[in-house]
């Protein structure tokens, strides 16, 4: 079971796409064939294997049975590909850090009772969702980053922003100084309500900027957001402050 | 046909301070009793008007002027300024041009008139022609003499080659009622563009990002310090002197430039004379510092304030409160300096939503324990 687990988040649906805002053309494409019936075709990660769903159209869901059938037929296929291989977590092992956690899962336990009660309390609880690498860290600091880099660009540049009159935000707010993200949200006495950071950043948009407001949800505004907030790490959380 | 002009509060209350003033000087030779009678009366008029409390009114400024007639070698008078405008085409931004004419009409209607108009850098805000050509066209109509000094954004896009045509050379100095005046170009920076392969364009607009790290830190450079040193030579340690720079002639704060890289150079290059007073634009903001023997005072902006620095301002800076988004004008303005005949140099900025704020020498040579100005409410985050 919790083979299957893992692989869960390494499935792609046939007809659906995962898009990322800040770096949509560095993930590679899988290519699966589309079913002659119009079933719904699962992949595998290893861009080479898949399987097709009797009785679930291609755009319908699974049931949890239908895709545990799913995960199973693709593991099978992918174990008999590549017979040499233990299913292991490629990232772990890339960074020596696997070896704890394989013996952790495939060494004999020892019986009840027999382990030394002063040992120094484990490391490593073996979860999941906490089994993550120093690489791991180093790929989600990068898509972060990325995010920010993005907003740093609109921040610094008129045309992005939709300006009309050649005004961009750092003319006023320098590495995004008096911004200050931390005291929202809180009572904007010159709006007369109640105002979050992208409040401000559209009434910038709107008033110096001479722009067009930017949906809550707009990639830009999520952009400016991190950008923003990440010149401030590090000070305190204050909402409402004036 | 003209509008009538509107007259805020507070230039009703300098004009009528200043016609006092004027009318109090023809009298002549007042003894100390008439002197403080006429002084008091027109404090209690102020007082009762509510303009301004008793206490550091115009008794102040007159024991200057007594002052300036012991000196001897010298008169007190006032110059104004205007700075960092930012000019685009007024197609693209109408905003930054509104603005310039604000402060032209300001200067214009100082009465009495200053005896010159400086004007402190960053005229235009990307270097072009047309920006330059439109700021130079509105500078014609002020009234009183005006003299240029050059900013990072006048100068990146073409070097300097017409801002310099336009308004001759960017180092100059000239002699004024017993103060020596040296305008500096203070904003060159070590080539950076050439091995990036920039373009021009590309050079002005990342000079013209002032959290830009791509570019140099500002300096006066080698010529600039040679030239200064001969300019000095030929003047007496006794004679005040002025120096106009458009960036702080300090340290204040590195990554936006608030910054000159051989200040400390420039700094003792100056440190044979008595009075120097250092006036500065770039900043945008009230900042004042004293190093030594040199009192330094930062102008205002018409087009926009900067935010204080997270780090580096000094101690001795009466800060603005912090300006308001919501007006455009808020934090900006223009102003104007007061030399007495001693070469001390008072400057008053003339912000233009807010009451204005005049920061003394007194206070900068004291170490900020004579005549404090007003403190800000609304720091800076």
């Amino acid at each position: 079971m919790r083979i299957s687990y893992a692989l869960a988040l390494f499935l792609f649906a046939g007809s659906a796409t995962i898009a990322f805002a800040s770096a949509p053309d560095e993930f590679p494409k899988h290519k699966i064939p589309a079913s002659a019936d119009g079933n719904l075709v699962v992949g595998l990660c290893d861009g080479q294997t898949w399987v097709e769903v009797p009785g679930v159209k291609a755009g319908q869901p699974m049931t949890r049975e239908q895709a545990q059938w799913a995960a199973d037929r693709l593991m099978e296929e992918w174990r008999a590909k590549n017979p040499d291989k233990n299913w292991v977590n490629a990232a772990v092992e890339a960074e020596g850090g696997l070896t704890k956690l394989a013996q952790a899962d495939t060494a004999p336990k020892p019986p009840k009772g027999a382990e030394p009660k002063s040992a120094s309390p484990a490391t490593d609880q073996v979860q999941t969702y906490g089994a993550f690498t120093e690489r791991d860290q180093k790929i989600w600091k990068d898509s972060t980053e990325a995010l920010i880099a993005e907003g740093n660009k609109i921040f610094h540049d008129a045309s992005l922003l939709g300006s009309t009159d050649a005004i961009s935000c750092d003319m006023c707010h320098p590495n995004a100084a008096n911004t200050h993200p931390e005291t929202y949200p809180k009572y904007q006495v010159q709006l007369g309500r109640v105002a979050l950071l992208r409040d401000m950043i559209n009434w910038c948009i709107e008033n110096p900027v001479r722009g067009k407001p930017l949906a809550d949800d707009d990639p830009k505004m999520k952009a400016l957001e991190a950008y923003i907030l990440a010149q401030r790490k590090g000070t305190p959380l204050d909402y409402g402050k004036h | 046909m003209m509008a009538p002009r509107h007259k805020s509060i507070e230039t009703k209350h300098y004009e009528e301070r200043d016609s006092f003033f004027a009318d109090l000087a023809r009298l002549g030779h007042l003894d100390r009793r008439a002197f403080m009678r006429i002084a008091g009366i027109s404090a209690g008029i102020a007082a009762a008007k509510g303009l301004i409390t008793p206490h550091g009114f115009q008794l102040v400024e007159m024991a200057h002027a007594e002052g300036a007639g012991q000196n001897g070698n010298g008169q007190g008078f006032k110059f104004a300024y205007i700075s960092d405008t930012h000019l685009y085409a007024e197609k693209v931004n109408d905003r930054f041009v509104r603005s310039i004419l604000k402060a032209v009409d300001d200067v214009n209607a100082l009465d009495p008139q200053p005896d010159f108009v400086l004007f402190g850098g960053d005229l235009a805000q990307l270097g072009k022609k047309e920006e330059l050509d439109l700021g130079a066209q509105i500078l014609k109509s002020v009234k009183a003499p005006v003299k240029m000094m050059v900013g990072e954004h006048d100068w990146f896009l073409d070097m300097g080659e017409h801002w310099q045509s336009l308004f001759g050379a960017p180092h100059y100095s000239f002699d004024h009622k017993g103060v020596h005046f040296v305008t500096l170009m203070s904003v060159q920076e070590k080539d950076f563009w050439t091995p990036l392969g920039f373009t021009p364009e590309q050079r002005m607009h990342t000079v013209a990002g002032l959290d830009n790290g791509t570019q140099s830190r500002f300096e006066v450079g080698d010529e600039g310090r040679a030239w200064l040193k001969a300019d000095l030579a030929k003047i007496d340690r006794k004679t005040p002197v002025v120096v106009f720079s458009h960036s702080p002639l300090y340290k204040y704060y590195r990554n936006w430039n608030f910054w000159t890289e051989d200040a400390e150079q420039i700094q003792q290059m100056l440190g044979k004379f008595e009075r120097v007073t250092v006036i500065h634009g770039h900043t945008h903001q009230m900042l004042q510092n004293h190093i030594g023997n040199i009192d330094f005072y930062g102008m205002l902006s018409t087009a926009w304030p900067w935010p204080y620095a997270p780090e580096g301002l000094p101690k001795l800076t009466v800060q603005m409160n912090r300006p308001d988004p919501f007006n455009a004008f808020d934090g900006c303005g223009d102003g104007q300096f007061d030399v007495a005949a001693s070469g001390m140099v008072d400057k008053l900025y003339n912000l233009w939503n807010r009451n204005p704020v005049t920061v003394r020498a007194t206070y900068l040579e004291s170490g900020g324990t004579k005549d404090r100005p007003p403190a800000t409410t609304l720091a800076s985050y």
